[in-house]
């Protein structure tokens, strides 16, 4: 593998309180430099005017495969985490069938291997067929390299099942990720409240989420199971203040995180009004108060990481009646702008935090395998870079992602990822006029994705 | 009511989809062609050549015996060829979406749809994938909104406003199962758009918070309420809409809900009574209130004709008028 330079960018590397113009040089797979070059050997990236940053990750996506390969399949969705700037990505276990056994979570590493873009980590889920009865081979899974635990799409709704759940996976150092929405209160297909009832459509109140965060941190830390708990796409602005509390509370910190997606922080539940299906997602969008909570836990610190739930569907399904068409919208290649947008742009958080939060955070939570998340001398050369003033518009039929069902379409947004390097090799360069001398090398060996363990 | 600048009111709305987006001055445009459309029902030719060579179909998602009559015999009336398609069960379960559904009947060269739909926003989605008029025959728990003007067309009737067709110092009652009903949301912004007061009234699991936002008085207490309304409209307990038990059991929402000949001696003497059918008679009111003298039920259905004759005469008048409204 050729030595790479990336010259001359604003090198950020959150977990090394790094912030500063300078060069990065990657080697063999490895970052082995950080600091000006003056005569660089083999290729470079000219990274003037950009943000040098750790590869992205995004440990909320949904790839579809097997069984939806209509949606998506790892391939596609490896391609749309590399344009979207993301270098690493935790796919869920809501496939068909779903991914809860060891031969699937194997299946998931050899189809991110042949795709040889992003690496792709599964994450298993905690029941089999996530049916919330019986326990999955939680520790089968985390031996064959699952990186965490989930019943995303739905939350396990048994406590006693829970209780289990909670105390086997923390004998496996995993995180378990819950979906949030208890299924009796929930299920609605929009916030609950008065533009619901005016829209005559079904409710999924705040409550359904709160009351599973509230039940889970007091199984885990009453019961001092000690299980690391993590809240998937949180929409609530109670459920942040619960999980401040939680957090505050001993051993909290290592214990309870929660994540935030792009669309709860720029969407409200008044989109719902043109019964739009590309507005219907789970948890429902909320309100501008949901939105303010949300946006003070980032910047206190109660959420640590940002992930999109990237949830593709097709566009046949997007046309169903709003009350039948599938929850989710996609999110890779338009989470970057959209988070400078709700994050930077509105000042809750500077540069330095929001990479944190995208790359070291969700790193450690998992913790991913090898060297993540961090631009250390020794660390995997997973890099992206950003152009923090390109000025855009989002365009869905420009992703390569299979679907499209994107309600950010057309937006205009400033800030995009520009290139982006994945173990030393360059999967994505959009002006390729910044790329000099065989950046793109070709013919190299598809790499292995280091499995976790 | 003409706007200031002298324009005079012209209707653009090609679609009607519900009295949310209308305004009062639209919506008493309509009731004043349905009162000019109302006589041709009762001449001995009952037809008028106004939508001759036009082609109306009732796309119709869901079972309706009543409300498919209507349009049909309004759409015949106004010399229209009428289309009927149902459509069994939902399209989803058919692997067809309804947008294809749509086109495919428009391609069929269509003047008008009128859709019923099981689920709430259904016709929204409908108008936006069609080149023709939709109007809304009743969406999920949205609107149903030719209901909701024949319901101001009667109340109007029966309480001799029928020259202004405003409401104003008159209030009423909306009983029952509110949160899934689509006609009460339809009632509700009609009569407040035209200047009326509303209370519903109902047990609070069948009455959502959100209701007060729309500016409506929620009850749990008929009794308390009746003196004070000059109408009360009893919604059908739909059954087949309570997907899970909203109250204990029939018998106790008769008791505190039903409309009883004993409980009308509450109310004031010229209480209008409505109901939008078919009548569960012993639960939503006694039969001899629903046949009594205070019934409007049968004027109702009768108005409902003028009321969707004006409704496809306006929409489709307003299919070459410039941007297309919901």
């Amino acid at each position: 593998m050729p030595t790479l330079t990336i010259k001359g960018g604003r090198v950020i590397d959150p977990a090394n309180q790094i912030d500063q113009v300078t060069d990065l040089v990657l080697e063999r797979g490895r970052v082995t430099k950080l600091g000006k070059v003056t005569k660089p050997t083999g290729a470079v990236i000219d990274a003037s005017g950009c943000i040098v940053s750790p590869g992205l990750i995004d440990i909320h996506v949904h790839l579809r495969e097997p069984g939806q390969e209509e949606k998506e399949t790892v391939a596609t969705g490896a391609a749309a985490a590399v344009n979207g700037g993301f270098t690493s990505i935790c796919c869920m276990p809501n496939t068909k069938p779903a991914l809860d056994d060891d031969s699937r979570v194997e299946f998931i590493y050899r189809q991110a291997e042949r795709t040889n873009l992003a690496n792709v980590y599964p994450v298993g889920a905690i029941t089999k067929g996530r049916e919330g009865k019986e326990l999955a081979e939680i520790a089968l899974m985390a031996a064959s390299g699952a990186v965490g635990f989930t019943d995303d799409g739905v939350g396990v709704a048994s406590a006693s099942v829970m209780n289990k759940a909670l105390t086997y996976i923390a004998m496996t150092g995993k995180v378990l990720m819950q979906h949030c929405e208890d299924p009796e209160l929930g299920g609605g297909v929009m916030n609950a409240g008065s533009l619901a009832t005016r829209l005559g459509l079904s409710g999924w109140p705040r409550v359904a989420e709160e009351a599973m965060i509230q039940r889970d941190i007091l199984l885990n830390l009453s019961q001092n199971i000690g299980c690391r708990y993590h809240v998937q796409h949180l929409s609530s602005g109670g459920s942040v203040e619960m999980i401040r509390r939680a957090r505050a509370d001993l051993f909290g910190q290592a214990h309870v995180t929660a994540e935030a997606s792009p669309h709860h922080l720029l969407l409200t539940e008044d989109s719902c009004a043109t019964y739009d299906p590309n507005y219907k997602m789970n948890p429902p969008l909320r309100t501008r108060r949901d939105i303010e909570a949300i946006l003070a836990g980032i910047k206190d610190g109660t959420i640590t990481v940002l992930a999109t739930d990237h949830a593709p569907h097709t566009q046949q399904e997007k046309e169903l009646e709003f009350a039948a068409a599938p929850y989710g919208i996609i999110g890779l290649e338009s989470a970057l702008p959209l988070y400078i947008r709700a994050l930077i742009d509105s000042g809750t958080i500077d540069w330095p935090a929001m990479l944190a939060m995208m790359t070291v955070n969700p790193a450690r939570l998992c913790p991913l395998p090898g060297n993540k998340g961090t631009l250390s001398v020794g660390s995997d050369a997973d890099v992206t870079i950003i152009d923090p003033k390109e000025e855009w518009t989002i365009d869905a039929n420009d992703f390569k992602s299979k679907s499209r069902n994107c309600p950010f379409h057309g937006w205009k947004v400033t800030g995009r990822a520009a290139a982006t390097i994945v173990g030393g090799d360059v999967k994505m360069v959009r002006d390729t006029g910044r790329a000099k001398s065989g950046a793109a090398a070709k013919g190299e060996k598809p790499r292995k994705t280091a499995k976790a363990k | 009511m003409t706007p200031a600048t002298g324009q005079p009111y012209v209707w653009t709305h090609k679609h009607l989809l519900g009295l949310d987006y209308l305004s009062a001055q639209d919506i008493r445009f309509l009731l004043n062609t349905a009162r000019g459309l109302a006589d041709v029902s009762t001449r001995s030719v009952k037809k008028v050549p106004a939508l001759r060579g036009r082609v109306v179909v009732n796309l119709f998602f869901e079972s309706s015996t009543r409300t498919r009559a209507s349009f049909t015999l309004a759409a015949e009336r106004l010399t229209a060829d009428v289309l009927d398609f149902t459509v069994q069960g939902s399209s989803v379960s058919k692997g067809e979406t309804l947008r294809d559904t749509a086109r495919n009947i428009e391609a069929m060269g269509v003047d008008v749809i009128v859709c019923r739909h099981p689920l709430s926003g259904a016709t929204h989605q409908l108008a936006q994938s069609v080149k023709c008029s939709v109007v809304n025959a009743g969406d999920g728990q949205h609107e149903h909104p030719t209901q909701g003007l024949l319901d101001l067309y009667t109340l109007a009737q029966r309480l001799g406003r029928m020259e202004t067709f405003d409401f104003t110092g008159i209030t009423v009652a909306i009983v029952g199962d509110v949160a899934h009903s689509r006609v009460a949301r339809s009632n509700i912004h009609g009569l407040r758009k035209l200047g009326g007061k509303v209370i519903l009234v109902g047990p609070a699991t069948l009455l959502p918070r959100g209701f007060a936002d729309m500016g409506c008085e929620l009850s749990n207490n008929l009794d308390e309420v009746l003196p004070r309304v000059d109408a009360v409209n009893m919604l059908r307990v739909q059954f087949e809409r309570l997907t899970s038990q909203a109250f204990p059991s029939v018998r106790e929402y008769a008791t505190f809900f039903g409309l009883t000949t004993q409980r009308l001696r509450q109310a004031k003497p010229g209480l209008v009574v409505m109901h939008p059918g078919p009548i569960n008679r012993g639960i939503e009111m006694d039969s001899a209130v629903a046949d009594g003298a205070q019934s409007a039920v049968l004027s109702q259905v009768t108005n409902g004709l003028a009321v969707r004759m004006a409704t496809l005469f306006l929409v489709v008048g307003a299919q070459g008028a410039a941007p297309a409204q919901a």
